[in-house]
């Protein structure tokens, strides 16, 4: 059967801050293709450190009763770099997310995840980071939907986003759509600059800026990847996401 | 060792400074007192080369170097060393992490070796004894969850730490119990007292002075030095007030 997909455009709210140019030109086939998994009860599944395509990814993951899936990634490439992931959690289930977007250039990347606390005692905690220079815009659209009986859902998300300097973008736009009573939903977005007044204090020490920088950016997108317990994992996860972001900088400054 | 001759400096358009003038040789201790408001942190942040503080006359001359032209990383490597009024908390960057960062930056920009891990350490847990402050803290997120007094004791054992020839101590006093406070001053002797080294106390308090004993006091007030003398000087602020001996 030949199914017809329409490509979104920017006034369909998932999609509000894409890049239209992007989408316009985007393969209807790419838009349309979900990565699915499905986790049995009491299963688990980690995706850790996924590459992006750098272009429209969307995953969709089911989670059994008491259940566990994570996701940490990272956004670092592509013109147009979005990832969807949207996650259905069963009784007590849960889901870990540690995201950073990295901006550089004229690049919009963004993370975009919906989470269904389908049934009761499930638990979703969500940590987004986003450094964006040059003209770069990052963004983090969240939605949490609360089934009427998912009573003690436990749900968090957090976004924050520093902007190195005039011209760069981010964007938050949580949604919560909460239709049970017994709910602990947490969620906070900040967006500011670099912290001049201990980008100071380093210096004042010795630092070089540079140095000064990417100490604060390191310990910045670390919070993204503190739910991973192999410190040695978390690690690699900085270290990888700091590499790139140097050479997309270095690249972008030539 | 440090030479400010008629320095004028503004915050956000304001005039702060307004010809302030001092000399601090090698080996001396100078107190600066002064009403709040004076300037005495914008003297500290425009000698450290804070951004936003703008020198708009006036010369700095370090060690034989236009103190002015430097950026404030390449101030620290130096020799100077500016211990905050209010230390700036850091969430996730260990103060071992940083310090270590500030020790070897600092000794490459004079041409020297950088120090490993272990010989770092050893400093550290060498200067954190001094101030009696548990190395365990230094382990931490820089000064989060600090007491205003452990963020004072702390800095003192980055001032041993990065063994500075100038510290300029901007109310280190302040957020001390007596027991820190002697512990502090006694710190700063024992890292600072030498001849080849100087210091510029910002302080409020004879207390301080009691136990770091200055060469020269200065009363800083409407943006100039607008008195000098002895360490007598400073009991008198004690006992009159700045508006009485100033005036
Ligand atoms: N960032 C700033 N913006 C505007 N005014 C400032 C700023 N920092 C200090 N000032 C002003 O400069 C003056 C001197 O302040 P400061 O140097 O902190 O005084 P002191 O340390 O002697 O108490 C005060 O009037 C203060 O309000
Ligand atoms: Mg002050």
């Amino acid at each position: 059967m030949n199914q017809t997909v329409t490509i979104p455009t920017t006034r369909d709210e998932a999609w509000r801050y894409a890049d239209s140019a992007a989408l316009a030109a985007a393969d209807p086939g790419a838009v349309d293709e979900w990565r699915t998994f499905k986790i049995e009860p009491g299963g688990t599944l980690r995706h850790l450190g996924e590459p992006t395509t750098g272009g429209i990814e969307r995953w969709r993951i089911d989670v059994g009763a008491g259940g566990c899936y994570a996701h940490f990634a990272v956004l670092d490439a592509g013109d147009y770099a979005r990832r969807e992931i949207e996650v259905t959690l069963g009784e007590g289930a849960s889901f870990e997310f540690g995201g950073v977007v990295l901006g550089t250039g004229e690049a919009t990347r963004e993370f975009v995840t919906r989470v269904i606390h389908a049934e009761p005692g499930a638990m979703s905690k969500q940590v987004v980071r986003a450094v964006a220079a040059d003209r770069s815009v990052a963004n983090f659209l969240g939605r949490i939907e609360v089934a009427r009986d998912a009573q003690q859902t436990d749900a968090a998300q957090n976004f924050r986003a520093i902007l190195l300097n005039d011209g760069a973008t981010a964007n938050a736009k949580p949604e919560l759509e909460i239709f049970a009573d017994d709910v602990k939903c947490a969620h906070g977005a900040a967006i500011g600059a670099l912290d001049e007044a201990a980008a100071f204090y380093m210096a004042a020490r010795g630092v070089p800026p540079e140095e000064a920088r990417a100490l604060l950016i390191r310990a910045f997108i670390a919070d993204a990847f503190g739910s991973i317990e192999d410190t040695r994992e978390q690690e690699t996860m900085i270290s990888q996401a700091l590499a790139s972001y140097d050479h997309a900088r270095l690249r972008a400054h030539v | 060792m440090l030479q400010i001759d008629n320095l004028h400096a503004t915050v956000a358009d304001n005039a702060i400074l307004k010809g302030l003038s001092l000399t601090i040789n090698a080996g001396e201790v100078h107190a600066i007192m002064g009403p709040n408001g004076a300037g005495k942190s914008t003297l500290g942040y425009t000698l450290g080369g804070r951004p936003g503080y703008a020198v708009t006359q006036g010369s700095a001359t370090f060690l034989g170097q236009d103190l002015l032209e430097l950026e404030p990383h390449e101030r620290a490597a130096a020799g100077l060393f500016l211990g905050f009024q209010y230390p700036v908390e850091i969430p996730g960057v260990s103060f071992v992490q940083f310090l270590r960062e500030a020790a070897n930056s600092q000794r490459k920009g004079r041409g020297e070796e950088p120090l490993s891990g272990g010989e770092f350490l050893k400093l550290a847990k060498e200067k954190a004894a001094l101030l009696k402050m548990d190395m365990d803290m230094l382990k931490r997120s820089v000064n989060v969850g600090f007491s205003g007094g452990e963020k004072k004791r702390a800095e003192m054992v980055q001032m041993g730490i990065l063994d500075p020839r100038l510290a300029i101590l901007d109310e280190t006093d302040s957020g001390l119990d007596i027991d820190a406070l002697r512990v502090v001053g006694e710190g700063i002797n024992t890292i600072m007292r030498s001849p080849d080294k100087a210091v510029l106390l910002i302080t409020h308090y004879q207390r301080l002075l009691d136990v770091v004993q200055p060469d020269f006091v200065h009363v800083l007030a409407g943006g100039r030095i607008v008195r000098s003398g002895g360490p007598d000087l400073a009991r008198q602020l004690e006992e009159e007030g700045y508006e009485a001996v100033t005036a």
